[in-house]
């Protein structure tokens, strides 16, 4: 029954995609939103069924037809249904859903209304082959699909010069990780002579020891090569140091696919890949430190940048990358079930705040300037207190969602010994000071304060020609009913899915048989159950702990330090950016790493590339060897023209030379 | 014996189309030569489906076969025969032609019966020399196909229409005459000119790496290889529309299948030896190239140079020797086919609005053009290898085939993941997006019923194979297989003999 079923998840928000895509233009805008929704709504509606079956213990694996076959080798598209599986359908097709309703709102007065339904139905349809697949060939569409629809995404607005270079770059960095990802795919495959998850997962073990020779006949470890290659593809499309630098530029894309695929469900897929190749991972403890070193600077250092920002949308893409860095440390603590907990709660708060930025920035009439914000609570009722709600959840707030999995995350970074866990351990726990820093920082100056733009001029230094804004004498307005019932639909789960879902998801059975973790060799989410078990028992009596440890007192500070310097006294953050100056340039240019790749890697390949053209091809190709030819043929022949005397007799002699000649040959070859 | 005269008819019924649209066409009379010339075209496409609907899959030889004398004294048959390589390539000429004629329909106002003439004749030679089985037969084709591709460049080329021409007659020419020798060489071996003899003939090493090296300048010119590819973007440029078409979606598989009819079975023991050159030549090709192309100005240049840098993964593929490698490189052939083609095609719709072919001059097409724009896009990321469409295939399956052959083989070629997309939709961010650029871009009118069927065919195609690519995977099966086992059979001429 449920399997019959299965294909039509992916398949409905296709259909509604393609209807909307090829015919939207022709249809009325309702249809649009119509058909979409009901494509997504249905899918939500079937994976949700999914996930209750699992719930009970239902699995799936199997094709559903044989792509290609070449050899031996067998290339299919399937499904993999088990409770992982289950778990990121129902959030990418909820958080989706929400989305869909919520651009009705956000999309309302543009043009590409149709085209953006369309858009967002597709990486729906994307997202949901590529978590489903049950081999990594499928795996691979889905993940480049949806970097597609991403690129399609982020230039949406295809005018603006911001938007087509930010989609192209987004494209082209996530093809770097891309480009190691499928590297790592060809060596699974070469070593395991499959490409089928559970065939490689069976053959891996037997791999540990093998070693392959890259440079000069240093051996190399087989797993480790291939897990830091698949980690390399993790790195772009979750956005880690060095490859995170498309997603800050991303937001130039709408608002409703920010929250959808910039922030809940596409980044995360690097998350949901690398915990599902855990039996690959756990081979390797240096792959694994190599990983959670990564997530631990991501974590820490893109934190300390959404400090610095003042676009609305900007500030919550840093703060995106930084825990998509906490997912990717526990990851590399082997809590791999604490990553995917991470990426659930996150799903839903980042989503809700995004949408609720969303909001601000539909009320302020497009300026995104949170300096020309202030006092938005009087005016955005519904979305100040969704946003406070999303707010707590990030910084870890004890019972709501984004509590327990940062806790975890950081208590199982404390139990890891694994090389570079003693760095992870600082950078998750200093994280949190500046999680709630830069979050409280953005709240309050968004809906406290003086109400800025009645001072404001609306086009200030870098305003883009799409920021209007407000003039000084006019009120914001709240959207209307499809944007703000997502954000309560969001804020819901915010609070309470932590409190749920801990105890099955990381101390029960919810991930037993899908997840693999090497218990004697990296025994942390060991020691994270015991430690559940033995002394907080409950959910409750986690979120009652967690007001007396480090990192409550951290983000409670944090909280309290942004409320001085942005409430109190807002002359000190003035005073410190100048007083460190050189600090605040160098976060102000994001580390160097946009001007380093747009100089060593753009031009550096430009360059290249006119030399090898200009010089190689044209000059030596062309202009030595072919005209150098053609001139030759032409000397040559400027002697032989002599020959072309005009006189019959010089023609009649040499036939009879060369008839002599001939005749004189072919005897030899005949007799 | 042999009633099935498929082949034959896949041959002549367009030749003899060809002659009947040069005899009836005449400008006057210009949409019924254009008709005429279209269902030529169209029965062309019609009589090699049997090819694909009688085809036994399981069946790794050739069939379809034909054979009479043509030259007794030399012992010169006109035989006939296809395998599972050679039907996808006859298939996608046959419907290349269509799409060239429907391509050149409003376009071409002088001399229509000629132009239309030469591609259907062009298209015949081509199956004839994808279906040849006797050396000379197949040289006759060869060459002769040759003419039509001249005068397309050179009368209805553009305005440096003359040096391409003779450019590309140079370097065809050298090559030519050396696979002449070679089959010269072979029939004094053999006593034929039967290419499947040619196949089974003993020959030391020393004989087969001069005779792989006469082949190879023949079809490395065709394919084209690093460093006789300097040819291809200055023809591409000359060339109108559907003459590039035909030229990159055709021609230059010409070379790489007859590297599997001729090079590397008659001298599989050279093709192993030379192979380590071979492959460095074919990632020069695809990561040289694929630099030299982000520079391009013209974009049909870039589109020239993107099509040296996929064809690197065909004979990469090639001379991996795994089954993997030599049937991803044969989608590769197919896919490229498709994708040139509409790409090609994407430069002439721009061309025969703005007469340009600078990317300089365009910018914000999209914004007058939008179902145009899609259709670009969609065609760059195929060029791009995106998953989901042909461009993929092929690609995905010659670069995990090197990864077994060796990692930085393969490190070198997935570059293309970077670099493909970076000249690609660096193109399309010039063209397409923006505010538009200029006057003449603010009064472009979107796709005609015409231009959208040739788009939307070619775009159904590319998806469909990247959809399920077992539809080309299922034919060449057989064949490569027993290609592969006669690969790793050598040659050489045994101790005891």
């Amino acid at each position: 029954m449920t399997e019959q079923l299965l294909i039509w998840i992916p398949l409905l928000p296709l259909i509604a995609a393609a209807i909307v895509g090829l015919f939207g233009s022709r249809l009325p805008r309702c249809a649009a939103h119509w058909l979409t929704i009901l494509g997504v709504g249905g899918a939500l509606v079937l994976s949700a069924m999914v996930f209750k079956a699992t719930l009970s213990g239902f699995t799936h694996n199997a094709d559903l037809y044989t792509w290609l076959t070449s050899g031996d080798i067998h290339f299919a598209v399937g499904f993999l249904i088990d409770n992982l599986t289950a778990m990121m359908m129902v959030v990418v097709t909820f958080v989706s859903l929400m989305v869909h309703i919520y651009t009705i709102g956000y999309m309302h007065e543009d043009p590409g209304y149709s085209r953006f339904f369309s858009y967002i139905s597709l990486f729906t349809f994307a997202m949901l082959m590529l978590v489903m697949s049950n081999n990594f060939m499928q795996l691979f569409f889905g993940w480049e699909a949806v970097g597609l629809v991403s690129y399609l995404l982020i230039g949406f607005w295809y005018t603006r010069p911001t938007a087509i270079y930010a989609n192209l770059k987004a494209f082209l960095v996530n093809r770097v990780g891309d480009f190691g990802f499928l590297l790592g795919i060809g060596l699974v495959l070469t070593y395991t002579g499959s490409l089928d998850y559970a065939e490689v997962f069976s053959a891996a073990p037997a791999l540990a020891d093998t070693t392959i020779s890259l440079f000069a006949n240093t051996p190399w470890s087989l797993m480790t090569v291939t897990c830091i290659l698949l980690f390399v593809g993790a790195m772009g499309k979750s956005a880690q140091v060095p490859l995170h630098v498309w997603l800050p530029d991303s937001m130039e894309g709408p608002t409703p696919i920010s929250a959808l695929i910039h922030a809940a469900t596409m980044v995360t897929a690097g998350i949901f890949m690398v915990a599902r190749m855990s039996p690959l991972f756990e081979i390797s403890t240096t792959a694994l430190s190599f990983v959670m070193t990564i997530g631990a600077i991501t974590a820490l250092f893109m934190g300390l940048l959404g400090i610095m920002q003042n676009d609305i949308k900007r500030v919550i893409a840093y703060s995106t990358l930084s825990q998509l860095g906490y997912m990717t440390v526990a990851l590399g603590a082997s809590a791999y079930s604490v990553a995917i907990f991470h990426l659930m709660t996150h799903a839903f708060f980042k989503a809700l705040l995004f949408l609720g930025a969303g909001s601000v920035i539909m009320g302020m009439h497009h300026d995104q300037d949170i300096r020309n914000m202030g006092n938005l609570k009087k005016y955005f009722p519904v979305t100040w207190i969704t946003s406070l709600i999303g707010s707590l959840a990030l910084i870890g707030t004890p019972f709501f969602a984004g509590f327990y999995s940062k806790d975890s995350i950081i208590e199982a970074v404390k139990f890891s010994q694994i090389p570079g866990s003693g760095f992870a351990y600082f950078a998750v726990v200093a994280g949190v000071f500046i999680t709630a820093f830069y979050s409280f920082r953005l709240y309050f100056i968004v809906f406290h304060g003086k109400e800025r733009w009645r001072k404001a001029k609306p086009h200030t230094d870098d305003d883009h020609e799409h920021h209007h804004g407000l003039t000084p004498d006019q009120d914001p307005h709240e959207p209307g009913w499809v944007v703000k019932l997502p954000l309560i639909l969001l804020a819901i789960p915010s609070v309470v899915i932590g409190y749920l879902a801990i105890k099955p998801m990381l101390f029960g059975d919810f991930f037993k048989g899908v997840i693999t973790v090497n218990a004697e060799a990296h025994p942390a989410m060991e020691h994270l159950t015991h430690h559940f078990h033995e002394f907080l028992h409950t959910p409750s009596g986690m979120a009652l702990h967690g007001f007396f440890t480090l990192p409550f007192a951290l983000a409670a500070s944090g909280v309290g330090l942004s409320w001085f310097f942005y409430m109190k006294r807002p002359d000190i953050p003035a005073a410190i950016q100048k007083r460190f100056s050189l600090i605040n340039t160098i976060l102000e240019n994001k580390y160097g790493f946009d001007s380093f790749n747009e100089r060593f890697f753009a031009s550096g390949s430009s360059f290249i590339g006119n030399k090898l053209w200009q010089i190689v091809d044209v000059k030596i190709i062309d202009g030595a060897i072919v005209n150098g030819t053609a001139n030759l043929v032409a000397k040559l022949s400027g002697i032989v023209r002599r020959l072309q005397s005009g006189m019959i007799y010089h023609y009649a002699f040499a036939m009879i030379i060369g008839a002599f000649l001939l005749l004189t040959f072919f005897n030899r070859i005949v007799l | 014996m042999l009633a099935n005269y498929t082949l034959s008819l896949s041959i002549w019924v367009p030749i003899l189309a060809g002659l009947l649209v040069l005899a009836a066409g005449n400008d006057s009379r210009a949409s019924m030569t254009r008709w005429l010339a279209l269902l030529g075209g169209i029965a062309g496409f019609l009589v090699t489906l049997p090819l694909y609907f009688q085809f036994n899959i399981a069946e790794g030889g050739f069939q379809f076969q034909e054979a009479t004398y043509w030259i007794p004294a030399f012992q010169i048959y006109y035989h006939l025969g296809v395998d599972g390589i050679s039907v996808p390539l006859i298939l996608l000429t046959s419907f290349t032609t269509v799409i060239c004629i429907i391509a050149s329909w409003e376009v071409i106002k002088k001399s229509i019966a000629q132009y239309m003439a030469c591609f259907l004749i062009m298209s015949g030679l081509m199956i004839g020399v994808f279906s040849a089985l006797d050396s000379i037969l197949y040289y006759v084709f060869w060459e002769s196909m040759l003419i039509p591709m001249f005068l397309v460049i050179g009368k209805w080329g553009g305005q440096n229409r003359v040096y391409a021409t003779i450019k590309f007659f140079l370097y065809t020419l050298l090559g030519s005459l050396l696979m002449l020798v070679a089959f010269i060489y072979l029939f004094h071996k053999t006593g034929s000119f039967n290419i499947v003899k040619y196949h089974d003939v003993v020959l030391p090493l020393n004989v087969q790496i001069f005779i792989f090296i006469a082949f190879f300048m023949a079809f490395a010119v065709k394919i084209p290889m690093w460093p006789l590819h300097t040819w291809l973007p200055d023809a591409h440029v000359e060339a109108p529309t559907a003459g590039s078409v035909v030229l990159a979606a055709v021609m230059l598989k010409l070379g790489g299948y007859s590297f599997l009819r001729f090079a590397m079975p008659i001298a599989p023991d050279a093709s192993h030896y030379l192979s380590g050159y071979m492959i460095a030549l074919s990632l020069i090709a695809i990561l040289y190239i694929a630099l030299v192309a982000l520079v391009q100005k013209d974009m049909k240049k870039l589109i020239a140079y993107s099509s040296i840098s996929h064809m690197g993964f065909v004979t990469l593929g090639f001379f991996l020797f795994s089954q993997l490698g030599l049937e991803g490189a044969i989608v590769q052939m197919i896919s490229h086919g498709f994708i040139s083609a509409a790409m090609f095609l994407c430069v002439g719709v721009l061309y025969d609005r703005m007469h340009s072919r600078e990317i300089a001059s365009y910018g914000g097409v999209a914004n007058t053009m939008p179902v145009f724009a899609a259709f670009a896009v969609f065609f760059a990321m195929a060029n791009s290898g995106l998953p989901g469409t042909s461009g993929f295939v092929g690609e995905f399956m010659v670069i995990l085939a090197s990864v077994e052959y060796d990692f930085w083989v393969a490190f070198i070629a997935a570059t293309t993941l970077i670099f493909g997309a970076s000249y690609t939709l660096w193109m399309v961010k010039r063209v397409f997006y923006g505010e538009a650029a200029n006057k003449k871009v603010a009064a472009l009118k979107d796709l005609t019923r015409r231009e959208f069927a040739m788009l939307g065919v070619l775009a159904a195609l590319t998806l469909g194979i990247g959809v399920y690519p077992q539809v080309i995977t299922g034919m060449t099966q057989a064949t490569s297989e027993r290609f592969l086992n006669h690969m790793t059979t050598s040659k050489l001429p045994s101790v005891g003999m």
